[in-house]
């Protein structure tokens, strides 16, 4: 197990007070919240950083983990000491999230985990389940909805697909005891699906409670970045390189879309970034919205063969003394 | 301790695409929140309903996006609802920016 720095990780001296450590979290928190970030770890980091107020942020907590000493390094093989807590008593004050299965091995070697992490069992009050007339006989509450990403490529929202996720949740088992539950789940991937929508699998979410129905689970689209391809919406874009010579006379050039290759005319005198669409290319309608397929936008780049040969050099040496071209006409000069 | 199901049979759910609309409890219990929490994200004009009286309310499919961020910020950083509703305008506004500049700058590449 590898020793965490929380200190390190907050960006404050080990003898910063509470206020410092408070306001070191804030501004960590907005700079790695996930929502707001754009950091490719973002995520990582905002749970580190979570983690490390969790520890500090506790006086309790903070006393346990600084008595083990100033000289361990981010990274260290750690093991916790035998009866390096005794004389410490944890309240367990409040785990942030509902979301403490996310904390490190580190953190729960030294703070357990359990805790006062508690089951958040109904969707919090209010009169959002509307099952009032149930409570004669006992509690009975639905099910929370679940929440998870499905990551697929661009082809698949034009084909359809199916894709078998896992899950993990915690449970309590019939002693009581939290336990991960995994489960597979095979999901048919309609075709059409863009970028951010869901798919709601009802009754795949938690088990409801004293025989109350079982949440939904919802899983967002994602697709995977794609070398070629760039999406927006339903539409495609895609760069497709020409020559000199097709953008000037005009060609007829093979393009690839995400359905197979198609064939496409170039005009004369076609300049790079001009978009040229193939109307419904993009990815499909989806079945019940009754909208339609989006398009697909080809964008020229004309790239320039290297003059990295005699012959190559002749060629351009004849265009730049016969054509009377200057692209910076319009700049004045 | 994990136990394992696995279960072979292909499901489908619902795609919630345009036409798709969500109702107050659908979007309160996604949010794992009350109605009376979504109903004062609307008030704050963070997510709009369609339909005039609460009691017909549906939402677009896109609201439960906004409503799980809000959700997020609101929990996670402590923000209020007015300062969550500024925070979203602001990422859209930031998503649109970052699609333009991600379109344009490919032809610098």
């Amino acid at each position: 197990m590898d020793f965490k720095d929380y200190y390190k990780i907050m960006g404050v001296e080990r003898d910063a007070t509470q206020d410092e450590i408070k306001r070191a979290y804030r501004k960590l928190a907005r700079k790695y919240h996930p929502d707001v970030s754009k950091e490719s770890d973002a995520e990582i980091r905002f749970k580190e950083v979570g983690e490390a107020y969790e520890a500090l942020k506790d006086p309790e907590k903070r006393a346990a983990y600084d008595q083990l000493g100033a000289n361990w390094k981010a990274g260290q093989d750690f093991n916790p000491p035998p009866d390096w807590d005794a004389g410490f008593e944890f309240s367990g004050g409040g785990f942030t999230g509902g979301d403490s299965a996310a904390y490190s091995d580190f953190f729960e070697s030294l703070f357990g985990r359990g805790g006062a992490q508690g089951f958040r069992s109904a969707a919090g009050g209010g009169y959002s389940s509307g099952h009032s007339g149930a409570y004669g006989g006992g509690f009975q509450s639905r099910g929370e909805d679940h929440h998870a990403k499905v990551i697929i490529d661009l082809e698949d929202a034009y084909q359809g697909a199916s894709r078998s996720i896992t899950l993990q949740s915690p449970e309590l088992d019939s002693s009581g005891h939290v336990v991960t539950k995994k489960r597979t789940l095979n999901v048919k991937i309609p075709k059409g699906v863009k970028q951010g929508q869901r798919i709601r699998l009802s009754g795949q979410g938690s088990a409801g409670i004293g025989g109350g129905p079982a949440g939904d689970l919802y899983l967002e689209i994602e697709f995977k970045p794609h070398s070629i391809y760039h999406v927006d919406g339903h539409d495609v874009y895609i760069d497709l390189p020409i020559t000199p010579w097709e953008a000037a006379l005009g060609a007829s050039v093979k393009v690839p879309t995400p359905d197979g290759k198609v064939d496409m005319k170039i005009q004369p005198n076609t300049p790079s970034g001009r978009k040229m669409r193939l109307k419904g290319r993009g990815i499909p309608g989806s079945g019940s919205s009754g909208q339609g397929p989006g398009d697909l936008y080809v964008v020229p780049q004309i790239t320039i063969p290297p003059a990295d040969n005699e012959a190559a050099k002749e060629l351009y040496k004849k265009m730049q003394q016969e054509l009377d071209y200057n692209p910076r006409s319009r700049l004045g000069v | 301790m994990s136990h394992k199901i696995m279960n072979n049979e292909l499901l489908t759910g619902l795609l919630l695409d345009e036409q798709c609309q969500l109702s107050l409890n659908d979007l309160s219990r996604a949010c794992s929140s009350s109605a009376e929490w979504v109903i004062e994200l609307v008030e704050q004009g963070a997510i709009e309903p369609i339909g005039q009286q609460q009691a017909q309310w549906r939402f677009h499919s896109s609201s439960l996006q906004r409503a799980r961020t809000a959700m997020r910020l609101q929990r996670d950083l402590g923000v209020n609802l007015a300062g969550v509703a500024l925070a979203l305008d602001l990422l859209d506004e930031i998503s649109t920016l970052r699609a333009h500049l991600q379109k344009t700058s490919r032809f610098d590449e």
